[in-house]
């Protein structure tokens, strides 16, 4: 049931009806069949997945808080009594057997995303070893279907147990209620990924029935649509088609699909992201916002703060800091400093975990060592981008350059230009074809195809880009608009007719100018692969 | 006060949204009024002022390109009609004869059997041909379900908008001209064509590793045959003429088994080619698969004969339908003689 099917409008156009003519105490039951039903549409199989990750959490959960609460009360009554050392010694005894409960949850839930999404990329490299010795038999692939969110339910299960285990939130008592903050319809097949501190706050109270509520949730589910129909799916054939070939379209083919790509991936997944911030929202839910206009960025830094921020924070506050302060990188730190001086031992202690994190936020997005190079190009950038950053805070200065609109812009479109060059390998299999179409750009000189009109569109006609071009332009000017404020809450104060005219105007654009329904290849959205 | 202001208010959005939806809705479907004509001719039966038919013809291109209604009225006084459409498939000829049914009972339903050789739809297209016209009824709906590949949706049946949305860059000004009555293209559901082309090398049919015909096949046209006793109708199957798509022998047995142990009648007019005088030089408009007026005047001069005989009353003499009747044969002619142009005929 994706999103953008008629199945999903007329379950959410029965869920919103139910939901609120359900008593509010009860309405997080609702929400909880509605997510089961939903996960188990892409089949009922799946559910076991995600079953064993709300019940291994869950109860991993409970452990520690029991834990933290034993410990609180059994030093409670040591009051007074008993040395510091032993108290000290205690408390880093029971700290040992909490990380200990932890790691054993979460490599057993990182082991079945291993299982089930890298299993044959494990596979296939020792294969790849084993015929550089000669060895042309390797391991056979094995076929498990991949359960749909299950990067990010993991993460956002793991998050809430890493949490639970710094005491920054309480355990989830009932199972029902952590199952639905696992498993919460909007969200699980593409994030964002959630706080428990966070999304608990709306995600058990009952929600009385808000016109106003509803609408903004259906006005911003509209808005995704746009996007991921109007934009994405209309350019689609043509990125497919171009990437399908890596040998045969090269040169003008792979800087036209560079470019629509990055436009096609930031239409398609911010629509996504805007259809489950609206669908939780439409049943009173707030989720957390997953993009702040990242190609306005003008720094690669900038951009990840801005890009799926939910998954960047995630990786930030459970994979960088914890890293960066164990006790191994401790010690790096410590033998760095007194090696090559505190300059040198402060800064690469921090690159060694950035490394880390990227490696991570590479692997995470897919099986292939294409993502994992991606990773460590971002990281690579990044790197020498904070070491430089002396040097452009002089050149700035010089030049008096920072505060002009003209060098604004012009980092921006640097960025942007950036962004596409390291996208390009999300769209390949494999890193040789993703280097040799990049190469191609500078390399092969076919320009001329894109003016003699014998470049291949793959089914796009003046028409579509047409369509396509008056989308980007209305999404820009959205999103110069949301730099002040958000349109929604502007056109919010506008008068009704008007309120009207814009809201039903973009849905009849969305009905006739979107790519959807026979004829059309209607696609799943990009991150839900990952 | 403000609550019921706000909420009327709200209402006219609405209703104005759903005006421009209908609108937009009349506009973007398909019109059928040139170059593809088959997805009209479902619609137009219900423009009949006078349904009560004693002859319905149901079935694909050869029933609604090989027999000819004004034909056997004017020879015969046979008031008859045909709900065909392109590549109609069998259960899509069960539920229009369903449909058709709540609007009269005709005294003998003619069936062409080329579409056994289907279990289950081949195109959505063909389908839309066929279901589309269709009033809205149970039938429909039944029809809809029955019909449907695995890449259609009810609900685009419902709002063909939905289906139809992409069409805004291909919109004509016929699009406009037609957009709330289209001009009829049919006879009484017969379309006409008065050119010829001779069939020749018609290509023999592929052997087959099965020439079964499929379960969901038959079980349609068993439920055609039950519908039709419980209406006290005779149903007589034919095979049309037609000498493409091939028909096996091994077909013809299956429906001849079928028509005995029912006992129905069976026409294959593929073998009494010397008793209709089908002449496949000139009786026929694309090399052998339909028959042209020719062609369709001589069939029609042959079943009239069998349907009189069968009890099929003559009607002329009716003030109303000879009135009718007359309109029609007057706007036949006016084809023929438009056609002839056309295509340069003499």
């Amino acid at each position: 049931m994706l999103f953008t099917s008629y199945e999903f409008l007329f379950f959410l156009a029965v869920l919103v009806i139910l939901y609120y003519h359900t008593p509010p105490e009860k309405q997080w039951i609702m929400l909880l069949a509605a997510s089961l039903g939903f996960y188990a549409s892409f089949g009922p199989v799946y559910l076991c997945y995600i079953g064993t990750t709300i019940l291994t959490v869950w109860f991993c959960g409970i452990q520690l808080e029991k834990n933290l609460v034993h410990q609180k009360v059994v030093l409670e009554e040591q009051k007074g009594a008993g040395s510091r050392e032993e108290k000290k010694n205690y408390k880093l005894r029971q700290k040992a057997i909490r990380s200990r409960m932890q790691a054993l949850c979460i490599v057993f839930n990182l082991g079945i995303l291993a299982v089930v999404k890298y299993a044959n990329f494990f596979i296939a490299n020792v294969n790849g070893a084993l015929s550089l010795f000669g060895q042309s038999e390797g391991l056979s692939f094995v076929s498990i279907a991949m359960p749909l969110g299950i990067s990010f339910y993991t993460l956002q299960a793991i998050g809430y147990l890493v949490d639970v285990g710094r005491g920054t939130v309480q355990a989830e008592k009932n199972l029902f209620k952590f199952a639905l903050f696992v498993s919460f319809f909007p969200q699980v097949i593409q994030g964002p990924i959630s706080r428990f501190g966070d999304l608990s706050k709306t995600l058990y109270e009952g929600h009385p029935y808000d016109p106003q509520t509803v609408a903004f949730g259906l006005e911003r589910i509209l808005w995704g649509f746009f996007k991921k129909l109007v934009i994405a799916d209309r350019l689609m054939p043509l990125v497919t088609g171009i990437i399908s070939d890596a040998g045969a379209y090269q040169g003008a083919y792979a800087a036209v699909a560079m470019l629509v790509y990055t436009v096609e991936l930031y239409a398609d997944f911010t629509g996504g992201i805007d259809i489950s911030i609206g669908v939780a929202e439409a049943l009173g839910v707030q989720v957390q916002e997953n993009f702040l206009r990242p190609y306005f960025s003008t720094s690669l830094k900038e951009y990840w703060r801005r890009w799926h921020i939910s998954m960047c924070s995630w990786f930030r506050d459970y994979v960088f800091y914890p890293v960066s302060t164990s006790k191994g990188m401790q010690s790096f730190a410590k033998f760095l400093r007194k090696r090559f001086g505190p300059n040198l031992g402060k800064r690469l202690p921090v690159y060694v975990s950035s490394c880390v994190v990227w490696f991570a936020t590479g692997i995470w997005h897919g099986a292939r060592w294409n993502f994992i190079v991606w990773g460590w190009l971002h990281f690579a950038i990044l790197m020498i981008s904070e070491e430089c950053e002396p040097l452009y805070e002089r050149f700035h200065a010089r030049f008096g350059l920072i505060d002009r609109k003209g060098y604004h812009f012009f980092m921006m479109a640097r960025t942007f230009l950036l962004v596409c060059v390291l996208n390009l390998f999300d769209c390949y299999v494999n890193v040789a074809d993703t280097l040799s179409v990049l190469a191609s750009i500078f390399a092969v000189h076919n320009w001329g195809l894109l003016l003699d009109g014998s470049f291949e569109w793959f089914g796009l006609g003046l028409s579509d880009f047409v369509v396509a071009f008056l989308g980007v332009g209305l999404m820009l000017f959205v999103s110069i608009q949301q730099e002040k404020e958000w349109v929604r809450d502007q056109v919010a104060r506008w008068p009704f007719a008007a309120r009207a005219c814009v809201w039903s105007g973009l849905f009849l654009i969305v009905l006739i100018f979107g790519a959807y329904g026979i004829g059309y290849d209607s696609a799943q959205f990009i991150y839900n692969r990952f | 006060m403000y609550k019921r202001k706000r909420k009327a208010r709200m209402a006219l959005a609405v209703l104005i949204v759903l005006i421009i939806l209908y609108l937009l809705q009349r506009l973007f479907v398909p019109k059928y009024v040139d170059g593809i004509v088959e997805g009209a001719f479902v619609a137009e039966y219900y423009r009949e002022a006078n349904k009560d038919f004693d002859v319905l013809f149901v079935g694909d291109c050869e029933v609604y390109e090989n027999f000819s209604p004004v034909a056997l009225w004017n020879e015969y006084g046979i008031h008859s009609y045909i709900r065909g459409s392109a590549e109609q498939y069998i259960w899509q000829s069960y539920y229009l004869l369903e449909d058709a049914l709540r609007y009269h009972k005709p005294k003998v339903v003619v069936f062409n059997i080329q579409s056994l050789q289907f279990d289950k739809s081949q195109s959505e297209a063909y389908n839309r041909m066929s279901i589309e016209g269709m009033r809205w009824s149970m039938s429909k709906v039944r029809d809809i379900f029955a019909s449907m590949t695995e890449e259609e949706h009810f609900i685009e049946y419902v709002f063909p908008l939905l289906r139809y949305h992409s069409r805004w860059n291909d919109l004509s000004m016929d699009d406009l001209r037609y957009m709330f009555s289209t001009k009829p293209v049919t006879f009484n559901g017969y379309y006409m064509r008065v050119d010829a082309l001779p069939a020749k090398d018609v290509p023999k049919g592929k052997p087959m590793a099965d020439y079964s015909f499929g379960d969901n096949a038959w079980k349609y046209l068993e439920k055609m045959r039950v519908l039709c006793e419980e209406n006290g109708i005779e149903l007589i199957t034919i095979k049309a003429p037609s000498l493409y798509p091939y028909w096996y022998e091994e077909w013809d047995e299956q429906a001849a088994d079928y028509a005995k142990e029912h006992d129905l009648m069976y026409i294959n007019f593929l073998k009494i080619q010397d008793q209709t005088g089908i002449d496949y030089d000139t009786d026929t408009y694309d090399a052998g698969l339909h028959m042209n007026l020719s062609g369709a005047k001589k069939l029609s001069h042959y079943l009239g004969r069998i349907l009189r005989a069968e009890g099929v009353p003559d009607r002329r003499g009716d003030p109303e339908l000879d009135a009718l009747w007359a309109k029609e044969t007057k706007r036949y002619n006016r084809e023929i003689k438009a056609q002839k142009i056309r295509y340069g005929i003499e």
